[in-house]
């Protein structure tokens, strides 16, 4: 029962979706709304069970005193330090009259509260700084790997070249010679919706194939991986 | 007796294998210095507009004045460069039509982001005398979770999707959601996204099962898996990153930081560029030698 | 300021990682994955959970007569009955994972998760990213094209090659990715072309993650100097 119910489920769903599309009447239109009402809180506590999962394992490590269990115990009072920002605030932010507790407590990202603050100068700087760090790394990885070793690689990196000059302006201006409309953001504006775009259809027909296939396996009960080996 | 053995001198060799396996800081100083020293400089350079920038123009300039739009903000801070111009220029170009705006979000930080870039947008000065009516001009329904359950579950019933707004009130009880059900109510959706869920799911949940129209803003690194729906008309238009951007601010006549990165952005580029090509050289030069 | 200076610091202490890992890079590192839990934690519970459990029963939201009325007119199951309570013991049973004597509960509403999944992509990959493309890669390998009533002959060869890139680009490209033949005399030539193509596709890409990623670096260079140090105007 620990396997079979799931696969009901995930059948009983999957073709409640597919009929749905094809007959948009009832049952089925309120049937798809309610599960759908559902999956979205299911899916709201999936992302609570990988963050209590992190706090949990960060807790572990910290109990063990494992290595770097300083650094976990930095991730778990971080946590705590903008989780009572957030929920807590309006304990000590001052209501506007007339709202109620939870009316009050609603605003807790509004511009202004301790919540907001986290967000604006510890979240936005170390979340755009660790994606922004990637730039010294394409580049050095850019000089080291990319090799005109072949004809497909000299072309991937002349495509390449195109593209990037043709996204900037001094690319129109280092080759301003060139005739009007061939211009190099003409050429990359050509490459990027003509010859870039068969070969992205090439690639997303191929993925759409696998996605339908698998999907019918699921929906079918053929593919069981997703209940996990045990039980 | 004889002298003793000079060494043949075998600098070419050497210069090019130690340039093959330059120090990479020295790459990252390159890039630091090809993106900060620009900024010092105002460089006016002229930008060309994409044909699916300026269709992405063109799609709000044919709206009718009142039209009522319904824009996703589906990215978070790390992307906000490249999308927050866009949403900025996007907004002011809304305003200027009048039209009723409802914003969602199927990202955490969009309606925080959402939030900022209409803030932005309202200090522009033509703006000033503009009285923006929350809930019934404007509403931001907030984050919720869900992916593509929610863009699929908007279909048919929208205010069930998003029952309360970002802050708190029923939906149903704000006067711009009067008689809001689908999308079918709304006369045109703007997707400004950076990931999963973003424009593809919104092209496969609501433009092909709805028939809305709509147009996107995305980061460069995410445009080209758009480019086909936007060559089979199931997008109307599309930016690009920050070049992007800098299209859309040059075509709407309101020049924005869009348009003041892209000499840095031109900089950096060269740079790249020219070490791929000493790379090449060093790697050639020092297996002929071989 | 102190807020600014804190920003700057932090993204000076992730920016350290390029000259070499360091413990001042851990300590921003865990502050950050600290704080995204927390956002995140905060924000599923009021924007997602509280609209969709409390507020449609009428606990904690605003619920009018009219959007009873709504709710019953439009089928939604939503509020304010005890179904939408189903959705909360669903949620807590996928908590339960966390427990690994009882962690096999989780699997029913994952199965919820899975089956939505599974049944909105197989239509929806299929409408949007099989036919759709399809359709619209059926082009006309001579596109003639009229200007004032007389053909245009420059525009009808730019036109027509395009139009025999798109078509010959999408055709080899999917030859390319046909496995189960090997890819040996005109088939193995196909697909070689098809291999062309990928090519310029990568290459396009690369170029404009090129782009994206300085763009981000920008951004925070323009924070820095501009935002936190006044060294811009």
């Amino acid at each position: 029962m620990r396997r079979e119910i799931p696969l009901i489920i995930t059948s009983f769903v999957g073709f409640l979706f597919v009929i749905r599309f094809f007959i948009p009447h009832e049952p089925f239109a309120s049937m798809e709304n309610t599960a759908s009402s559902w999956i979205q809180v299911i899916k709201a506590f999936a992302i609570w069970l990988g963050i209590l999962n992190l706090l949990k394992i960060s807790g572990e490590k910290i109990y063990k005193k494992d290595k770097g269990w300083g650094f976990a115990a930095i991730v778990i009072a971080s946590f705590l330090a903008i989780s009572i920002a957030g929920f807590f605030f309006p304990f000590w932010e001052t209501r506007t009259p007339g709202d109620s507790f939870i009316e009050h407590a609603r605003k807790f990202q509004y511009p202004g509260t301790s919540f907001d603050w986290f967000y604006t100068y510890v979240y936005t700087p170390l979340s755009s700084t660790m994606f922004a760090t990637l730039a010294f790394f394409i580049a050095s990885a850019a000089f080291r790997a990319f090799r005109a070793r072949s004809f497909q690689a000299t072309l991937l990196l002349l495509a390449g070249f195109i593209v990037m000059l043709g996204s900037v302006p001094v690319g129109n201006a280092l080759f301003s010679w060139l005739p009007q409309g061939w211009q190099v953001s003409d050429i990359a504006d050509w490459i990027k919706n003509y010859p870039q775009v068969a070969g992205q259809r090439a690639i997303q027909i191929g993925i759409a194939l696998g996605i339908i296939s698998t999907s019918l396996r699921l929906i079918l009960g053929v593919e069981r991986s997703h209940l996990g080996g045990e039980g | 007796m004889s002298l003793p053995e000079t060494p043949t001198p075998r600098t070419g060799q050497d210069f090019w294998e130690r340039l093959a396996q330059l120090d990479r800081r020295i790459i990252f100083a390159f890039i630091f210095l090809a993106l900060a020293i620009p900024l010092f400089f105002t460089i006016r350079q002229p930008i060309a507009v994409s044909p699916e920038g300026r269709a992405y123009f063109e799609a709000i300039e044919n709206l009718p004045a009142g039209s009522k739009v319904l824009l996703s903000f589906d990215f978070d801070p790390p992307s906000s460069p490249e999308l927050q111009p866009m949403a900025e220029a996007t907004f002011k170009q809304l305003l200027t039509k009048n039209c009723k705006l409802v914003v969602i979000a199927l990202w955490p930080q969009g309606p925080q982001q959402a939030e900022k870039a209409l803030a932005v947008a309202l200090r522009d000065p033509q703006f000033k005398d503009l009285k923006l009516e929350y809930g019934e001009n404007y509403a931001n329904l907030g984050f919720m979770a869900g992916d593509e359950v929610v863009i699929q579950k908007m279909n048919s019933d929208l205010p069930s999707t998003f029952p309360s707004d970002y802050k708190g009130n029923a939906t149903l009880s704000l006067p711009i959601m009067q008689g809001v059900k689908n999308y079918k109510n709304f006369d045109f959706i703007i997707n400004f996204s950076s990931g999963f869920p973003g424009t593809r799911e919104w092209v496969q949940f609501c433009v092909d099962r709805s028939g809305s129209k709509m147009i996107a803003g995305n980061t460069a690194v995410q445009a080209p898996e758009n480019y086909p729906y936007v060559r089979s008309g199931q997008l109307k238009g599309l930016l690009a990153g920050m070049k992007g951007a800098a299209e859309y601010e040059t075509v709407v006549g309101k020049p924005g930081k869009g348009v003041s990165f892209m000499g840095a952005q031109s900089v950096s580029h060269l740079v790249v560029i020219l070490f791929v090509i000493l790379g090449n050289i060093a790697y050639f030069a020092s297996r002929r030698k071989k | 300021m102190v807020s600014l200076t804190i920003a700057g610091f932090l993204t000076l202490g992730i920016m350290s990682f390029v000259y070499k890992d360091n413990p001042v890079y851990k300590l921003c590192e865990s502050i950050f994955i600290g704080v995204s839990a927390g956002y995140y934690f905060v924000s599923i519970f009021y924007q997602s959970l509280l609209p969709q459990l409390t507020d449609k029963i009428g606990i904690t939201g605003e619920l009018s007569d009219s959007a009873l009325a709504y709710y019953r007119e439009t089928g939604s199951l939503a509020s304010p009955q005890w179904f939408n309570l189903i959705a909360a013991v669903l949620g807590v049973m996928m908590l339960l994972r966390l427990v690994p004597k009882i962690g096999w509960i989780a699997r029913w509403p994952l199965a919820f998760v899975i089956g939505s999944t599974a049944g909105l992509r197989l239509i929806g990959e299929l409408q949007t990213n099989i036919m759709a493309q399809i359709q619209k890669s059926i082009l006309p390998l001579w596109d003639p094209q009229y200007i004032d009533g007389s053909l245009n002959m420059a525009a009808s060869v730019g036109h027509s090659l395009t139009n025999i890139v798109m078509v010959a680009g999408i055709l080899t490209g999917v030859v390319y990715f046909f496995f189960s033949k090997e890819h040996k005399g005109v088939f193995g030539g196909t697909a070689k072309v098809g291999i062309w193509f990928l090519m310029v596709t990568f290459g396009a890409a690369f170029g404009l993650t090129v782009m994206s990623r300085m763009s981000l670096l920008i951004g925070r260079l323009d924070f820095l100097l501009r935002d936190w140090l006044h060294l811009l105007g």
